[in-house]
């Protein structure tokens, strides 16, 4: 129990945010309306996405000084996550984009920054299953992974920044800056970054527990 | 490093095939747009442009590592240092797809007709996409040699590891196209230069590792 303490925080944290998040007073904006509440599950995805491919980085350079098996299952399970996470993004995002600008899908440096990020990541799938030697996969994939981290972190924080973008927080509209001021929001959305950012480590810890178990049988069975 | 320079040049067989499959392409996009008659308009031209140059790109690149013996590696590992050998290649590929590009947009003016206003900015630009091509898929064709379907490899991590490039070269490009001031694309060509920095010194970092196995 003394270790699993943030398995608690986590359900507490998500279910504040859910309960508050969707209770909670939030201020009236035109055209957004309820739909601001999306603030709590949308936006955080993106957070908990950045912070968890930053660790699976963090165990691929691991890798490359002191390579073990370990550190490149711990990688790949932080990289699959971080994948998940941000296609819950892309759905949250898509869903928004319905109800306030009208369509599931708009050209956009934001939204197409994000679709080619999950397509690299998506090549990082791709490159694991194509290696037959074990350790030859690691090493490639972490080389990769690096890779890709330094062409994918532009694409986030870089390339939308310096065009109009439809989304909030660039071009004039209604940004997180401006609803910034009304602390009760702000009460919700850090609780809710790190609440899900703590669920995607957890399920990280699973999949990797779950990963390490089965080349345990495997190597067993091959004794 | 200049050696090792030089026998990249040696191997330059390839050379003649590549020059024929831009020109081939060239072709085939003039015949398959002669078909209706009319010119292109200006930012479908430029958008083909940067494919033909996309598609020139892998394809010369690819040949860097995949068609390299086993033996000749060994060699080369014994020999030199690993960082002169990406440079070499990088720097290899860069005049390579230098080359090939200068050779398209000539072609490619000749055919569809140049409506490029300021000269000096667009072969700049072209200059820097080849430049930046060259290090980005340098690095993934390295990666892809090691795998087993490395062909399809090498378009599936190359091409979205390259499209915020392309988006900054086709913009650039566009702005050349209809003449517009220096200041108006200052600082899309400083991201372009930034990108290329970063590329080009996560590969140099990187490819010790590669070599190794």
């Amino acid at each position: 129990m003394k270790n699993n303490w943030w398995k608690v925080l986590t359900v507490v944290l998500l279910l504040y945010t859910a309960v508050a998040g969707l209770l909670l007073p939030v201020p009236r904006l035109a055209i957004l309306n309820e739909t601001i509440r999306n603030l709590y599950f949308h936006v955080p995805m993106w957070f908990g996405m950045t912070i968890i491919l930053t660790a699976s980085v963090v165990y691929s350079i691991r890798y490359l000084r002191n390579p073990s098996e370990r550190l490149d299952t711990l990688s790949h399970g932080f990289a699959q996550t971080g994948i998940l996470m941000g296609i819950v993004g892309l759905a949250t995002g898509s869903l928004w984009a319905r109800y306030t600008w009208g369509t599931w899908w708009t050209n956009d440096p934001k939204l197409n920054g994000a679709a080619i990020a999950m397509l690299i990541y998506g090549a990082y799938l791709v490159l694991r299953s194509s290696f037959a030697d074990e350790q030859q996969r690691a090493r490639v994939s972490a080389i990769y992974n690096i890779f890709a981290f330094a062409a994918a972190m532009p694409l986030f924080f870089i390339l939308p920044r310096l065009t109009d973008s439809l989304h909030p927080g660039a071009g004039g509209n209604p940004a997180f800056a401006k609803y910034d001021l009304d602390s009760n929001m702000r009460l919700v959305f850090y609780p809710a970054v790190l609440g899900w950012t703590l669920l995607g480590v957890w399920i990280t810890q699973l999949s990797v527990r779950l990963t390490l178990l089965k080349q345990y049988i495997h190597e067993k069975q091959l004794a | 490093m200049q050696k090792d320079f030089r026998l990249e040049w040696r191997q330059r067989a390839a050379l003649s095939g590549m020059l024929l499959y831009v020109g081939s392409t060239v072709f085939v996009c003039y015949l398959s747009f002669a078909l209706r008659g009319g010119q292109l308009p200006v930012p479908a031209w430029n958008a083909l442009f940067w494919i033909i140059l996309l598609f020139t790109a892998v394809n010369a690149v690819a040949k860097g590592f995949l068609q390299e013996s086993r033996g000749r590696q060994l060699y080369y590992y014994a020999l030199v240092q690993p960082q002169a050998v990406i440079l070499a290649k990088i720097g290899y590929n860069a005049l390579l797809l230098l080359v090939l590009a200068t050779v398209a947009f000539g072609a490619y003016a000749l055919v569809l007709g140049n409506p490029v206003q300021d000269v000096p900015l667009f072969v700049g630009t072209v200059l820097l996409g080849a430049v930046g091509f060259a290090s980005t898929l340098t690095l993934v064709s390295g990666i892809a040699a090691k795998a087993t379907n490395s062909h399809t490899l090498m378009a599936v991590l190359g091409f979205p590891i390259m499209i915020p490039m392309l988006l900054m070269l086709i913009k650039i490009s566009k702005n050349a196209l209809d003449g517009l001031e220096w200041s108006a694309s200052r600082s899309s060509v400083l991201t372009l230069l930034a990108l290329n920095l970063i590329v080009g010194a996560v590969s140099y970092v990187l490819f010790p590792f590669l070599w190794r196995s």
